[in-house]
């Protein structure tokens, strides 16, 4: 049975903790209900191999099929390139985090508040920290991430899940989310 | 009216209406700086409160807002809690996440600032006991006329001998009583107030730096200011184990230097290796050039477990909690010297070095407390040659056989890879060991920061940390490198040469690599990073664990990087100041650029100065592993300053970041000390506190923050040039805000014209003008234009 435990096992949070990812279906729902969704991407997707691809793969098809503005934080805009995509906006990882936490930020297309943040492939800890900033400082934010770890300070997060149960949830969230 | 000292009186009147007529601006002088001759104009701000700066803090937090990144959701620090403070709901103090925050801040900050202050007292201390009070300060030489500059900014005196420095230690006690106070249950509630005295914190911690290292540099004659420090030995490999070696862990060199000194009055120096990890082995290098530094803290377990040290030495400081045990398992006696770290050892500080000894020998005593450097010189080199014959070098590594048995009892629960700080992949490279590659597992060593955290959640209790070291026993055998000894203060005469070039612009920055070694993927980013900045021609300072690890890299004709450039405090140079308490210097040299090359005045004139360098210094801090709460009492100093600090993601850790916010132009104006106009100048320093993700995105900021109001357009276009080249190499596009940086057609580098002129095109890009910066009115009103 899934189980909301850190993946770092000292980095336990507090009272309020992520909801479970517990079927694709919930992560795409959440995607869809969101006026103002944005995908914030971290230097390990392109370093992770899921099968014959790397994370970053899935994450870019996931943006286009979901029309979902990218993020490129860290040097992630270098392997964006790499593969013809040129929209992400670079971003370091903490500068992104402060700007969700502020009500009046119109975000990088300059439109309208972020209602829902989707993160992967940042540092473990660092997407602690900065999910923590978020949950306690960005009220009206929802969050989520894609990692396979569970990441206790978001809205929502896959338990811990190996890269199998990863690669056919990605799959299935890339697929359902065009519908 | 204030008093200042207990030693010395310093009674100041402003104002005095008494029946016998009124006095004003009285000062009497008696004590310790009374016969002081320096004529200097005192500035307004001698021995600070902790609230007399508190208007500067402001200014800087309103641009560099705090961004809360809580480890924890909860207050546990008093009995009212647990208090749930999720959403920044109150605890029963009344106290919110925000100031919950920032109030653990302060609380780190403290720490580390008093760990500094405690180690300075104690070298003082030392240092008049052996020499006297009057034993003068000579931190330079000739080369050094400004010889305490952090000193003289903050407290407002010039220290010319030992004693002095007691008046000032004085100082920086009653200011961390005051200090930790504040973090008492029901004393301050808001996060801003929290955050100003943070930076108090930062600024007497530097303080503190520089009375230990002015002090340890005059009493033991450490290299004074020379950048042609001697190149001295560091790793592993380059410790001839064939001879008694002595292990010295910590800062507090003291212990250390006596041991050098029993050996040399004994004509036994070349019989016995002196061996350190750490800051000790630092500063014991820059009394001695024979002494051979292993590495950084983080190479404590690895090199203990080689059974290579004989006897350990410990002081203070980041020392291994678990280091007698680990002493223990190979054999090794055990001295520890600081009352700060006594580990429950039997005090032998009375007894006879010969007594102790024999203990030792027989392991009657595995361990000892000796709070007398003196005999701890004497009982460690004569342990060390009694045990080193019987010895035989005990170590806990293990051959590839071993390696690989070990690693077939793995059942691959993850709990190891769980609880690396740095989530090493460990469950697939031991499986791959276990079918006997155990190449995976060994190239691990250069990214294992050393914490053992595996082996303590191994069900298993496999030796993990053992295993990675031992499969990498190639790589140890070749761990031989070169390292500058610490050179201590910058002269007055290298900053009357660099400072017109870095306030106009014209050497692109200072980079600082400063403390510790919790890096993310290993020290070699930080000497990949010092060589690439210091071909760009920045000034590269290092210290402490981050200068060790600059070392530990050759290019392919086997040199380091100090061996690749010159030590002088000049464009592409690479500087290695020494210990952490010679952190001290870098701030100082910052400070002398507005003494010696501007004319300003330093003595307690603190606000006028951090303006200074804060609009015109391009220094960038840089702590790449930073872990301890000295690391983060350093930081806050260079806060105040004005002087940004970029950290490792592992800096996240310090629960919060200082950014500025490029997108709102209101934030970027500051007073133009010619006319008196407010000026848009944009976002430099964009950010005075900043965790980076990765080695690429830490370069391309720290070649942003290097960017200042005062820049000349030459000096705007080199910075630019930088910026905009790195940019594109590691993220492959120019960065959208380049115009944000451009105030004149004339900032534009020349190469890059076509691009930018396009891009300013884009953005709706107007020019503005390149004022004299300012955040203070009151520099406008100096100039007599308001």
């Amino acid at each position: 049975m899934a189980t909301t435990e850190s993946w770092q096992i000292a980095e336990i949070a507090g009272p309020k903790k992520a909801t479970l990812i517990v079927k694709p279906e919930v992560a795409d729902a959440m995607i869809k209900r969101a006026k103002h969704p944005v995908l914030i991407v971290g230097h390990l997707a392109a370093e992770i191999d899921l099968d014959d691809k790397k994370m970053i793969d899935y994450l870019l098809e996931l943006a286009q099929k979901g029309n979902l503005p990218v993020i490129a934080t860290g040097h992630t805009n270098r392997d964006f390139l790499k593969r013809g995509f040129t929209k992400a906006k670079i971003m370091p990882a903490v500068e992104i985090g402060q700007r969700l936490t502020d009500p009046e930020w119109k975000g990088i297309d300059g439109k309208e508040p972020y209602d829902l943040a989707i993160f992967a492939g940042l540092p473990y800890y660092m997407e602690w920290t900065i999910l923590s900033g978020l949950k306690h400082f960005a009220p009206n934010l929802k969050t989520m991430t894609l990692d396979n770890t569970y990441q206790p300070h978001a809205s929502w997060s896959f338990p811990n899940i190996s890269v199998k149960d990863w690669i056919e949830n990605l799959k299935s969230i890339i697929e359902k989310v065009e519908e | 009216m204030e008093i200042l000292s207990r030693k010395s009186i310093n009674i100041k009147i402003k104002e005095l209406k008494s029946d016998i007529g009124n006095i004003k601006d009285l000062e009497l002088s008696i004590g310790k700086f009374s016969e002081e001759k320096w004529t200097e104009a005192e500035g307004p701000t001698p021995f600070p409160s902790i609230t007399a700066l508190r208007e500067w803090d402001k200014k800087l937090l309103d641009r560099y807002k705090p961004f809360y990144l809580p480890f924890c959701d909860l207050c546990c620090l008093c009995t009212y809690g647990k208090c749930d403070l999720t959403g920044n709901k109150r605890g029963a103090c009344g106290i919110h996440m925000s100031a919950q925050q920032s109030r653990t801040v302060l609380l780190a900050s403290c720490i580390g600032a008093a760990t500094h202050i405690s180690h300075a007292r104690e070298l003082v201390t030392y240092a008049i006991k052996k020499f006297g009070t009057d034993y003068p300060l000579d931190p330079g030489g000739l080369a050094v006329e400004v010889e305490a500059p952090i000193i003289r900014l903050v407290c407002g005196v010039k220290p010319e001998k030992l004693g002095d420095l007691e008046t000032v230690l004085d100082y920086l006690e009653n200011q961390l009583t005051q200090l930790l106070s504040v973090t008492h249950t029901g004393q301050e509630g808001n996060n801003l107030d929290f955050e100003s005295k943070v930076f108090h914190a930062g600024m007497i911690d530097q303080v503190g730096m520089e009375v230990a290292d002015i002090a340890q540099i005059s009493v033991f004659g450490f290299p004074k200011a020379d950048p042609d420090a001697p190149l001295v030995d560091l790793g592993m490999s380059v410790v001839d184990t064939k001879k008694p070696v002595i292990l010295v862990i910590g800062h507090n060199v003291p212990p250390a230097i006596q041991i050098i000194d029993y050996l040399k009055d004994k004509r036994l120096s070349e019989e016995v290796e002196v061996t350190g990890i750490c800051c000790t082995a630092i500063d014991a290098t820059r009394y001695s050039s024979k002494v051979k530094i292993i590495g950084p803290m983080s190479w404590q377990l690895r090199y203990i477990r080689s059974g290579i040290p004989d006897v350990i030495v410990v002081d203070e400081q980041c020392i291994r909690t678990d280091n007698l045990i680990e002493a223990e398992k190979i054999r090794a006696p055990f001295i520890a010297t600081s009352e700060k770290n006594c580990l429950g050892l039997p005090d032998r500080t009375r007894d006879s070095a010969d007594d102790i000894v024999a203990d030792l020998v027989s392991r009657k005593n595995l361990g000892v407390l000796i709070l007398d450097p003196e005999k701890v010189g004497e009982v460690a080199v004569k342990t060390a040659r009694a045990v080193a014959p019987k010895r035989k070098k005990s170590r806990t590594s293990l051959s590839t056989e071993e390696i690989i048995e070990q690693a077939k009892t793995c059942n691959q629960c993850k709990m190891c890879r769980r609880s690396c700080p740095n989530d090493l992949h460990i469950p697939d490279s031991m499986k791959a060991a276990g079918k006997g590659n155990i190449g995976m597992i060994g190239d691990m060593y250069e990214e294992c920061i050393g914490c053992a955290r595996c082996e303590q959640a191994c069900p298993e209790t496999i030796p993990i940390h053992n295993i990675i070291v031992s499969a990498a026993t190639q790589r140890t055998k070749n761990e031989s490198f070169r390292i500058r000894a610490g050179r201590g203060a910058i002269q007055d005469i290298e900053i009357r040469k660099v400072g017109g070039p870095i306030v106009l612009g014209e050497i692109p920055g200072i980079v600082a690599f400063v403390g510790c070694s919790n890096y993310p993927k290993g020290g070699k980013e930080v000497a990949e990073m010092c060589i690439e900045f210091a071909r760009r021609r920045y000034i590269v300072c290092t210290s402490g664990c981050a200068a060790m690890s600059a070392a530990m890299y050759k290019n392919e004709d086997g040199k380091t990087p100090y061996e690749l450039f010159p030590g002088t405090f000049d464009a592409g140079g690479i500087v290695n100041v020494g210990s952490c308490v010679a952190n001290s210097h870098i701030a100082g040299a910052a400070v002398k650029i507005a003494s010696i090359f501007a004319r300003r005045t330093l003595r307690g004139n603190y606000e006028e100065i951090a303006d200074y360098v804060y609009n015109r210094v391009g220094a960038v801090g840089v702590a790449w592993g930073a872990m301890s709460q000295k690391a983060a009492a350093i930081a806050s100093g260079f806060w105040r300053l004005g002087i940004p600090v970029v950290v490792g993601p592992h800096g996240t850790k310090y629960r919060r970041m200082l950014l500025g916010r490029a997108d709102r132009e209101q934030d970027w104006y500051v007073h133009d000390r010619r006319s008196g106009e407010k000026v848009y100048v944009g976002p430099v320093p964009e950010h005075l506190f900043f965790a980076a993700e990765t080695k690429e995105e830490a370069m391309v900021m720290i070649a942003k923050l290097c960017m200042r109001p005062n820049d000349t357009s030459k000096g705007r276009a080199i910075k630019l040039t930088h910026y905009i080249d790195l940019h594109r190499r590691l993220f492959g596009t120019t960065p959208d805000d380049a115009h944000l940086f451009v105030r004149t057609l004339t900032d534009i580098p020349i190469t890059m014209k076509e691009d930018l002129t396009k891009i300013l095109r884009e953005k709706g890009w107007k020019e503005t003008i390149i004022p004299d910066p300012t955040l203070l009115v009151n520099q406008v009103e100096k100039r007599g234009v308001r």
